[in-house]
């Protein structure tokens, strides 16, 4: 510590200081917003039927959680979004070294894939309904639908981006094709797989709520409809916050691992 | 003794578009605890002639000989840049090739490391190295799967050139010590004369051997001494006037 420059210091300040006020400034702007709109609900500037406020949220919540289930709508919800969270990653993953593994079938199945991550999966719901039925395994396969092409493209191409120089060394040892994936292409491309599970956790939520509307008498996704048409919009921003609070926990619980593998495995450097 | 060797191979990569002969009729020969240098313009096919002694690649015509075809540790490669895995520690990334022969063994890759000072970096990350350091691992982990024959495409040539020249010193006591034959790839004619016992100069694409230069005369000699002798610029002298030639015939 004695070694530490005059200047070092100063830089180091500097860059405290920096991240102090970048965290001070991101709470400050969601206070804020919490505090501006309680202010313009009370006063009666915004219709508050409308556009719910703060404290009803947290009346409504309260009323919910004691009176009826909203605990287990959330709980439906947050199984149908990891389940289809673990089986994209699952199923994504396992495709996309198929598909590295056979470059042929690749090359083949490429322009589909193209087609079918430009289609928008909402225009698949009524041929999942009918094809699975109007219940939950629905809203799983649509969360499946939407996360897997982009899971199975971006893992391939982290896959194909390896360096060929790598590859050939390990060619050069006599390494099996087993042996460079596991020893080469799987743990070149953790980085690329947790951002594909950071990218995932979002379109896993946009998948459940999505199935929730079409089918769903359970979960958040139903409740908001419900809430829709009965008019009882703190019900709908009550279950709006507690999908945006999940979606938050569930990210940075990605973050998180993201960043202890990084260090781990130093591939920040 | 010989122990690897082209006889009149000819090589051509194949695209859509068209049909690129990057060897014809080549011959090289390496003896025993001889290490040989090849050079020639860039993109001439030297890398391709290391590609065919390892078995990466098969010649279309022509044969290739290596002493002990049946084992697979005979060549050991060594790339122009360390390629060392980020995610595995200095110890884990030499015992790589190990690895893939299912060797747990570490007592010899730990007996190199020692011999050439890097013993302390064992548990180190490839990040916390220095360039040099980092292609000294990089030769470790080619000699710890006890190859006969050494392939060295370009080691030196995404280093500094006070390295380079550290490098090529450390590379070439390490070869000598452990006794084995390298084939060294580059396009720099001076560290080609520092390293090598023999060079070939090789022609635009397609390659073939335009001269062939023992340098008897120095080949006991260190690089860095190597580079004090009046011997030392004749030979470059020579090679540089072949590469020239083979330029000036593209060129015409």
């Amino acid at each position: 510590m004695n070694n530490i420059s005059k200047n070092h210091l100063i830089y180091l300040k500097k860059q405290k200081i920096k991240a102090i006020t970048i965290n001070f400034f991101r709470v400050f702007l969601l206070v804020a917003f919490v505090f501006i709109w309680e202010i313009l609900a009370k006063y009666n500037i915004i219709d508050s039927f409308i556009t719910s406020s703060p404290s009803r949220i947290v009346k409504t919540l309260k009323e919910l959680f004691v009176s009826s289930n909203m605990a287990y709508h959330t709980y439906v919800t947050l199984y149908e979004t990891v389940l289809s969270f673990a089986l994209s990653m699952l199923f994504g993953l396992s495709i996309a070294i198929l598909l590295w593994w056979f470059n042929i079938l690749n090359k083949i199945l490429e322009p589909h894939l193209v087609v079918i991550s430009a289609l928008p999966k909402i225009a698949l719901g009524p041929v999942i309904i009918l094809w699975v039925g109007a219940n939950q395994k629905a809203i799983i396969v649509m969360a499946l639908l939407i996360t897997i092409v982009v899971t199975i493209m971006d893992i391939l191409s982290g896959f194909m981006k390896v360096e060929e120089s790598k590859i050939k060394l390990l060619k050069a040892m006599h390494a099996t094709k087993l042996q460079i994936l596991i020893k080469l292409i799987l743990p070149s491309n953790i980085p690329v797989i947790v951002d594909c599970m950071k990218i995932n956790v979002g379109l896993c939520w946009v998948g459940t709520i999505m199935g929730e509307y079409l089918v769903s008498s359970k979960g958040l996704g139903y409740l908001i409809v419900y809430g829709k048409q009965t008019f009882k919009l703190d019900l709908v921003m009550t279950s709006t916050i507690l999908l945006c609070l999940m979606a938050a926990i569930m990210y940075f619980s990605v973050e998180i691992l993201n960043k202890i593998i990084r260090r781990k495995y130093s591939f920040d450097n | 003794m010989e122990i690897a060797s082209l006889y009149n191979v000819s090589y051509a990569y194949h695209t859509k578009s068209n049909e690129t002969l990057a060897l014809k009729d080549l011959n090289v020969k390496i003896f025993d605890n001889e290490i040989v240098g090849i050079i020639g313009p860039s993109g001439c096919g030297k890398s391709t002639i290391l590609s065919l002694f390892s078995g990466l690649i098969c010649p279309e015509n022509g044969k290739v000989y290596t002493q002990d075809k049946l084992n697979e540790n005979f060549t050991g490669y060594m790339l122009q840049k360390d390629e060392l895995f980020p995610w595995r520690n200095v110890i884990s990334n030499i015992m790589i090739g190990c690895e893939i022969k299912k060797e747990k063994d570490k007592s010899y890759a730990y007996e190199l490391l020692k011999k050439y000072n890097l013993i302390d970096f064992a548990k180190s990350f490839p990040n916390e190295l220095s360039g040099g350091m980092r292609q000294r691992v990089a030769l470790i982990r080619t000699l710890v799967l006890k190859p006969s024959l050494l392939l060295l495409d370009e080691p030196f040539s995404a280093l500094d050139y006070q390295t380079r020249l550290d490098l090529v010193e450390d590379v070439y006591f390490m070869i000598k010590q452990e006794k084995k034959s390298a084939v060294f790839v580059t396009h720099d004619i001076q560290e080609a004369i520092s390293l090598c016992d023999k060079i070939y100069v090789l022609s635009n694409r397609p390659a073939h051997v335009i001269k062939e230069l023992n340098l008897d005369e120095i080949n006991n000699l260190s690089p860095l001494k190597r580079r004090e002798t009046k011997q030392f610029h004749y030979y470059f002298d020579i090679i540089y006037e072949c590469l020239k030639n083979t330029m000036e015939k593209q060129n015409e």
